[in-house]
């Protein structure tokens, strides 16, 4: 679905990404763990299509492209529209708007009033409190409601892929379990997922893959499931011996 | 001093502050999207007002089919200073846009000077609507009702647009975080062109109004109300229309109350007031009576 | 025998030739080019002390005629002779006796223009970029006003004339020596580098120690300082002074020059004012006779967005051509 293909990246003069390369399967959940200042911000923020690589590729094919598509010169504007939604860090609620309408902006490039409203009841299913919030402003919510209103929000222009940075950040580990178990279902209901995580238990726990992320280079990669064994990342990620 | 004067001057700081505050929601709105002062604002007044003159008086255009006209108009000029000075700054620090768009402000009245030399022009509208109207202890001309009255209305649509449409919406998002709001699919160049045509449609409408309300016209006209608009704005608080609408009632109202009710010695120092109040507000209440609360202004 | 620094040897080169310069100019050239070569003087004053402002501490000052307005009054009231001063205005008792010469009153002028500086900077200069840059243009159209309406000292909108036509071309080349001299001193000073700290990033050079509010109040109140002397000057040149000369409109001139020069470069402002008031002086009488004004003031529009957009930081950034600079071995 998703291929990168030794990107390097630019931030002002600093060469952040010095040739990272990594696939995403349809239908997996691969997660992206690392240090802070790896660079693991600026390789969702190049295929959102925010930031641009100096050299390399990034091959998209979903339902919306023909074929394989390059998207490394294509804008963040145009991106969501084929079929890759972006959940950035922060979350980046509009806090002046509505509750209802940080949703609806979600769907903003979709014309099918339908499936729009269908996918609107689908959200406030998964997340019961969007729905009963829906006139207030984002603003006013918690940081636990702001991240489900984010993710809410990217469901809403029904991605084939999903892009998620820290989603867990700040967050009490009870709304965290919530989270993560939704991201699972998500994930159920037919969405790919790329995961960038600060907390890598939880990380490795919930994905298929996993890539490790050091300096601007891809340190390791494999299954979940071994490198949650694999000493080396026990020691720098899991706080292990 | 009687009631009936009283009320007389609250009238004519109504028609003075709907256009003050035409104006601001302009400023507002610019300002809110891209964090651009847009001090080029006021010259859209200038414009629209010698777009109406010809449309009027050269063209004998009917006053209904010319104002549409001079609406859509200014929009297009706005889109013009839009792409040929603003966006090709986009990103640059705060003061870079502030002063280019000082440079397009000089620009543009020497623009008018060159093409329609600095003489004073008068500015005629139809005798129908010159004729006056007594309504209890105040009178005024047709014109004055029908600024008051369109003010409100393209104010009401403004808001409408801005809080109930798919445009507005995206312009709302786009001032809050560019980034997060190209990650929805907003094209941004297109929204922020967008917000420049509509504050420089109404300030273009508020030119047509100056125009009516004093009978003459010049090059320069623009500068002064425009300065004054975007006191208006800061008042109210800068990013926000509402703020802005009621900050251009408030600057009218005050700044005609001012001098009809002060004696006339102080009439003179008008202008010394309302900057003195802008320099306050700046220092006091630096995000106006609506404004959201803003980091970088003080 | 210790050496002299090559660039000290070209700073006395360009001191000594531009008095030979002053020396010719005065015996070969009519009044009318002599008076050119004056204003140009004068814009040099005026960009290099805005760039103290402006450019060394980052402070977007729009306020610089105002200040240079009270200098030049504060000067002509002082040097009108007595016997016009009664005729004209109505002055207090002690002022309306006291006709100073040129020196003190304009030193007068420039510390009143500075000493105003201190008194709005201190309020006005915690707000930031463009709310400051709002401020002080509020600061400049208030000076307008008062100034206009003040008639027993100012005589209102007709301004004063008849003043003593005492700004030669000595007068205006001493006070460009003296600025230049004073702002490239204070550039390669430690303050001035705290000046260029906080321009760059406030907030770090608060942790560095800078005094951040008494660096911006100086360097607003040095700027004003020359500004009051080249209001002075330009009053003795034109040997008459109305409020209409301290417009926004030159405010916009004098920020151009500084702009385009490079924000920060002393030589910038020096050749963009030399640049700049010579092609506005040589394109008034091509508006004259072409009826076609406004021509120059929209060429210098047009240079100034088409700097910032291609070249934002000016001609010059904010370095000084290398000859000038002490080699730091």
């Amino acid at each position: 679905m998703l291929k990168i293909d030794d990107i390097h990246v630019y931030r002002g003069r600093t060469h952040v990404l010095k040739g990272v390369s990594l696939h995403v399967q349809q239908g997996e959940i691969v997660s992206l763990i690392g240090g802070n200042g790896a660079g693991k911000t600026t390789i969702l923020r190049t295929i959102s299509g925010l930031l641009r690589p100096s050299r390399g590729k990034i091959f998209l094919k979903t339902s919306k492209t023909s074929g394989e598509t390059d998207i490394s010169r294509v804008p963040a504007e145009t991106i969501t529209g084929l079929g890759v939604t972006h959940c950035p860090e922060g979350r980046g609620i509009f806090s002046q708007l509505s509750v209802k309408e940080n949703l609806m902006i979600g769907a903003y490039l979709r014309k099918d009033k339908e499936g729009i409203a269908d996918d609107y009841a689908r959200v406030c299913a998964l997340f019961p409190i969007l729905g009963s919030r829906s006139r207030q402003t984002g603003g006013s919510l918690s940081g636990g409601e702001q991240e489900m209103l984010a993710v809410g929000r990217a469901l809403m222009s029904r991605p084939e892929l999903l892009t998620l940075d820290e989603p867990s950040l700040g967050l009490g580990p009870i709304i965290v379990d919530n989270l993560f178990s939704v991201l699972a279902e998500i994930n159920r209901q037919g969405v790919t997922l790329l995961l960038v995580e600060q907390n890598a238990i939880k990380a490795l726990k919930l994905s298929h893959r996993t890539y490790v992320l050091e300096t601007g280079r891809m340190a390791l990669s494999g299954l979940s499931a071994a490198l949650i064994d694999n000493e080396k990342v026990k020691k720098a990620y899991l706080g292990g011996t | 001093m009687s009631g009936g004067y009283i009320a007389q001057q609250i009238v004519n700081g109504l028609i003075l502050g709907s256009m003050y505050a035409l104006v601001a929601i302009g400023f507002s709105m610019i300002y809110g999207i891209i964090r651009l002062i847009n001090f080029a604002h006021g010259e859209i007044i200038m414009i629209g007002a010698f777009l109406t003159l010809g449309l009027l008086q050269k063209l004998q255009l009917p006053f209904p089919v010319a104002a549409p006209l001079v609406l859509i108009a200014g929009a297009v000029v706005g889109i013009i200073i839009e792409k040929g000075a603003f966006r090709p700054m986009r990103g640059a620090p705060q003061v870079t846009g502030f002063i280019a768009s000082l440079g397009v402000s000089i620009m543009l009245q020497n623009l008018g000077i060159l093409l329609l030399t600095a003489q004073p022009r008068n500015f005629t509208f139809p005798d129908y609507l010159q004729s006056v109207v007594q309504i209890g202890l105040v009178s005024f001309r047709t014109i004055d009702g029908v600024i008051m009255a369109s003010a409100l209305v393209l104010m009401g649509g403004l808001l409408f647009l801005v809080h109930k449409t798919r445009l507005g919406m995206a312009m709302r998002a786009t001032a809050e975080n560019i980034d997060v709001a190209r990650l929805m699919g907003i094209n941004i160049n297109r929204t922020i062109m967008a917000t420049f045509a509509i504050g420089s449609a109404l300030a273009a409408i508020a030119g047509l109004m100056w125009g009516g309300k004093f009978g003459q016209i010049d090059p320069l006209l623009g500068f002064v109300p425009g300065l004054k608009s975007f006191v208006a704005a800061v008042i109210g608080g800068v990013g926000s229309i509402p703020g802005a609408i009621l900050g251009g009632y408030i600057l009218g109202l005050s700044e005609v109350l001012f001098v009809g009710l002060l004696p006339p010695i102080y009439s003179a120092f008008r202008d010394a007031f309302v900057f003195s109040t802008l320099i306050l507000i700046l220092l006091v209440l630096p995000n106006g009576i609506l404004g959201k609360k803003m980091e970088d202004r003080a | 025998m210790k050496r002299i620094p090559l660039h000290q040897i070209w700073y006395f080169v360009f001191v000594l030739s531009g008095a030979v310069f002053v020396f010719i100019a005065r015996s070969t050239f009519n009044e009318y080019i002599l008076s050119i070569i004056n204003f140009v003087g004068i814009y040099i004053i005026l960009a290099v002390s805005l760039n103290i402002t402006n450019g060394f501490t980052g402070l977007f000052s729009l306020g610089h005629p105002g200040f240079m307005a009270i200098g030049g009054y504060m000067t002509s009231v002082l040097t009108f002779p007595v016997a016009k001063k009664a005729m004209f205005l109505e002055l207090p008792g002690w002022l309306s006796h006291l006709a100073l010469p040129f020196l003190p009153a304009l030193l007068i002028g420039g510390v009143c223009a500075s000493l105003t500086a201190f008194v709005i900077g201190v309020p006005v200069l915690r707000l930031r970029g463009h709310y400051l840059a709002v401020a002080t243009l509020g600061f400049l159209i208030i000076v307008q006003v008062l100034i206009t309406n003040w008639e027993s000292v100012t005589r209102g909108p007709l301004g004063m004339n008849g003043l003593p036509a005492l700004t030669h071309l000595w007068w205006v080349y001493a006070w460009v020596v003296i600025t230049l001299y004073v702002s490239w001193k204070i550039k390669f000073s430690s303050y001035g580098r705290s000046m260029l700290a906080i321009r760059e990033d406030p907030l770090a050079a608060q942790c560095v120690g800078t005094r951040l509010f008494r660096t911006r109040v100086v360097s607003l109140a040095l700027g004003a300082f020359f500004a009051g002397i080249a209001g002075g000057l330009w009053a003795h040149l034109v040997t008459a002074i109305t409020p209409a000369s301290f417009s926004l409109v030159l405010a916009f001139h004098i920020v151009v020059m500084v702009v385009v020069g490079g924000s920060g470069s002393i030589s910038g402002a020096f050749v963009a004012a030399v640049l700049f008031s010579t092609i506005t002086e040589l394109f008034r009488p091509l508006e004259e006779s072409l009826d076609a004004y406004g021509i120059g003031e929209i060429l210098m529009a047009l240079i100034l967005i088409l700097i910032l957009i291609y070249r934002p930081t000016g001609i010059f950034g904010t370095r000084e051509p290398g000859f000038l600079t002490a080699k730091s071995t």
